[in-house]
């Protein structure tokens, strides 16, 4: 069934098929994200409760579900290259997490502008922002063990191995963070959650997360495109791409 | 008995890669009973690459071993018990007696522990089996290693500089026993930067040379 | 066809457990600072924390739980350091993976040696801590048997960060930045099952999550372990 993915386990192919998809990917990118944003922070209506802080919303929550994407993106990654030895994995993986933290980071951040309007606090400890401080160490952990390897494909193993038992360990974290919230919930409640939303505001958040993702897979793709081309840069076809003159 | 031109060990297009330096590429070898091959080349040639390689600890670039002509991850277990493997380190704790180390790794092998006093002689260790290794030198751990080989039941040995530290006489022991286990239907895999004092025909040499690129 | 030769039958699962356990106790017994260290570290850290915060009892019985398992994981990071490092550096860890005997037991003996020699006088030395912190009366059981199902956990996770560190120079900074995250869930359940007990209610349902988290990683960190160790030793 997966029969038409093998050619892509040749970084030639995957090189070559990811440039193809780039212009795509930037147009696309612009154009989402070029409406959803416009649209979410200056017509989309405001929060009856919060205000316009609410329209960090439509940042907060885009980053946090990307960021639990790029890690299910990089288990799953972690697992072709460990179980079914496709070193191609090795490589998108490198190219996938400083990204995922990136965007953990991001969410992080937003979250705490959005707290201080809210609560009048820079930090709470809520369920999902604990939880994403939690993945940005898992994320961080990753990242420095890799670097620590000088050996490349050692580095992408033992990365992997930490990203499947991270990924293993996230639903744990995640249900205990929730539980412990649940446990000293403090008197001045309210999670930073989504309110249930109206349709004016579903649609500029679609946009903005379709958009972000468009995003995200754009970068990740030149970041890919740059690990294949260091890690298999002895080999000719990679020669004859460098010596090529450039093509206007 | 055992077929004498049985192929024990074999690697097909090998390329080993370390730190972006290819070390050799595309090497196909085959040992057969009986064979006794020293690896030889210049230091960083990838000598030790190759022998860790051969013992399934390291993960070459490209390329598979075989072991009696069946991948060798796939039947790890069966694989190790027809191996015995001497790196560069000696692998004794200084915790440990003499005794106690070897009947370790005796133990280790699936061996009989209770072997370990009497093959220590075969070291001449025999007065130091209750001495802490960490009161011993760097040679005489090597014995302590080397004092498996006396026990070993397993037809393929890999061993990687064996005669570090040890003297002539001890030199000549082993290479008595390495051509006494060739004769018994096993092989002998090793590097060593002195010459083998066994007539040439008795070994056979692979040569690796040290690439820049 | 591969031959059956006579020595296979030294080979068995216990027989490797139990050379490989005895061995890892030999040396450690032989090497007392290995043990004495991490426990000094645990009593040092737990009396920090009145130096710190002041005396009240109140105020320190409200948090002793989490001082005594926060305290509890920094000396259990701290003593993992042992269990691969000296194997790694003369040669013996890579006799223990060419060894026929499989490798996951192996693994389990030598993280059940580490807990016996890090975890247990831990356990013995909590109620003396916890006295010192005035924990309430009530908790003294639960604190007991959240560091006797939970410390295990501890041995286990932290061996996964310490085979994936153990080739690497100075890996054992980064090896809190790895381990820690995994052993959070540990301490949220392991905490909350003493603040109830210390309330008198029921901490059935903490110490039963506690006790699956402890079945998963016997029975699934070996694994993982292996596969690091063979990065490593690469």
């Amino acid at each position: 069934m997966w029969k038409w993915l093998h050619p892509y386990a040749n970084p030639e192919i995957s090189y070559h098929f990811t440039g193809k998809l780039l212009p795509w990917l930037t147009k696309l990118s612009f154009l989402l994200l070029g409406t959803g944003i416009v649209w979410a922070l200056l017509f989309a209506p405001a929060d009856y409760q919060q205000g316009n802080s609410f329209r960090i919303f439509y940042l907060h929550v885009p980053a946090a579900m990307l960021s639990m994407g790029i890690y299910v993106g990089m288990a799953i990654a972690a697992l072709s290259s460990l179980v079914w030895q496709i070193k191609l994995a090795d490589a998108s993986a490198a190219a996938m997490a400083p990204v995922g933290a990136a965007f953990t980071a991001i969410a992080l951040i937003t979250g705490a502008a959005w707290g201080k309007p809210t609560w009048g606090t820079w930090w709470i400890w809520d369920a999902r922002l604990t939880s994403e401080l939690i993945l940005l160490f898992l994320y961080l952990g990753v990242i420095a063990l890799h670097n620590a390897f000088e050996d490349k494909a050692l580095a992408g193993k033992a990365a992997g191995i930490l990203s499947l038992v991270g990924a293993i360990n996230i639903p744990i974290i995640k249900y205990s963070v929730e539980w412990w919230n649940t446990l000293h919930q403090g008197s001045t409640v309210s999670k930073l959650g989504a309110p249930s939303m109206a349709t004016e505001m579903y649609w500029p958040f679609l946009l903005c997360l379709f958009g972000f993702v468009s995003l995200v897979a754009w970068i990740i793709c030149l970041r890919f495109r740059t690990e294949i081309i260091t890690r298999n840069a002895m080999r000719p076809w990679v020669k004859t791409l460098v010596c090529q003159p450039e093509t206007k | 008995m055992p077929n004498s031109s049985a192929t024990l060990l074999s690697a097909n297009k090998l390329t080993c890669i370390r730190e972006d330096r290819i070390l050799f590429e595309q090497l196909d070898l085959s040992v057969a009973a009986g064979d006794i091959i020293q690896v030889e080349g210049p230091n960083g040639a990838g000598k030790t690459s190759l022998l860790r390689i051969l013992a399934g600890l390291s993960v070459p670039y490209e390329g598979d071993v075989f072991f009696r002509n069946q991948p060798i991850n796939q039947d790890r277990e069966s694989f190790h018990q027809n191996l015995l493997y001497l790196g560069h380190l000696a692998g004794v704790k200084g915790e440990m007696t003499a005794q106690e180390n070897l009947a370790f790794s005796l133990a280790l092998s699936g061996l009989d522990k209770n072997q370990a006093e009497q093959t220590l002689s075969q070291v001449s260790l025999l007065g130091f089996e209750d001495a802490l290794a960490s009161h011993l030198s760097a040679g005489q751990h090597r014995r302590i290693a080397l004092a498996q080989l006396w026990q070993s039941q397993a037809p393929i040995w890999i061993l990687d500089e064996p005669f570090t530290a040890i003297d002539k006489l001890g030199v000549e022991k082993l290479e008595q026993l390495f051509i006494q286990h060739a004769e018994n239907g096993g092989c002998v895999i090793l590097t060593t930067h002195q010459d083998l004092a066994m007539p040439s025909t008795l070994y056979k040499k692979l040569t690796l040379e040290y690439r820049f690129f | 066809m591969s031959e059956q030769q006579p020595f296979m039958k030294n080979l068995s699962y216990r027989g490797a457990f139990s050379l490989v356990f005895k061995r890892d106790l030999t040396i450690a017994l032989r090497h007392k600072d290995d043990i004495f260290n991490p426990l000094l570290f645990f009593i040092i850290v737990v009396t920090l924390f009145p130096l710190g915060i002041g005396p009240e009892p109140n105020t320190l019985a409200r948090i002793a739980p989490g001082i005594i398992w926060v305290a509890a994981l920094l000396s259990t990071l701290l003593s993992l350091d042992r269990l691969f490092k000296s194997d790694h550096a003369d040669g013996s860890l890579e006799q223990l993976l060419l060894s026929p005997h499989p490798l996951f037991i192996i693994v389990l003996a030598k993280i059940v040696a580490h807990w016996c020699l890090t975890g247990l006088p831990l356990i013995l030395v909590a109620p003396l801590l916890a006295v010192l912190l005035h924990l309430d009366e009530n908790s003294y059981s639960a604190l007991m048997l959240t560091l006797l199902i939970g410390t295990p956990i501890l041995s286990f996770l932290g061996a996964i960060g310490v085979a994936l560190t153990v080739g690497i120079k100075k890996g054992g900074v980064l090896l809190s930045l790895l381990v820690l995250p995994l052993y959070i869930p540990v301490l949220i359940f392991a905490t909350s099952a003493i603040d109830a007990a210390s309330m008198n209610l029921p901490y059935n349902g903490q110490l039963a999550i506690i006790g699956a988290l402890f079945v998963g990683s016997i029975s699934l960190a070996p694994f993982a372990v292996s596969a690091a160790l063979k990065v490593s030793t690469n």
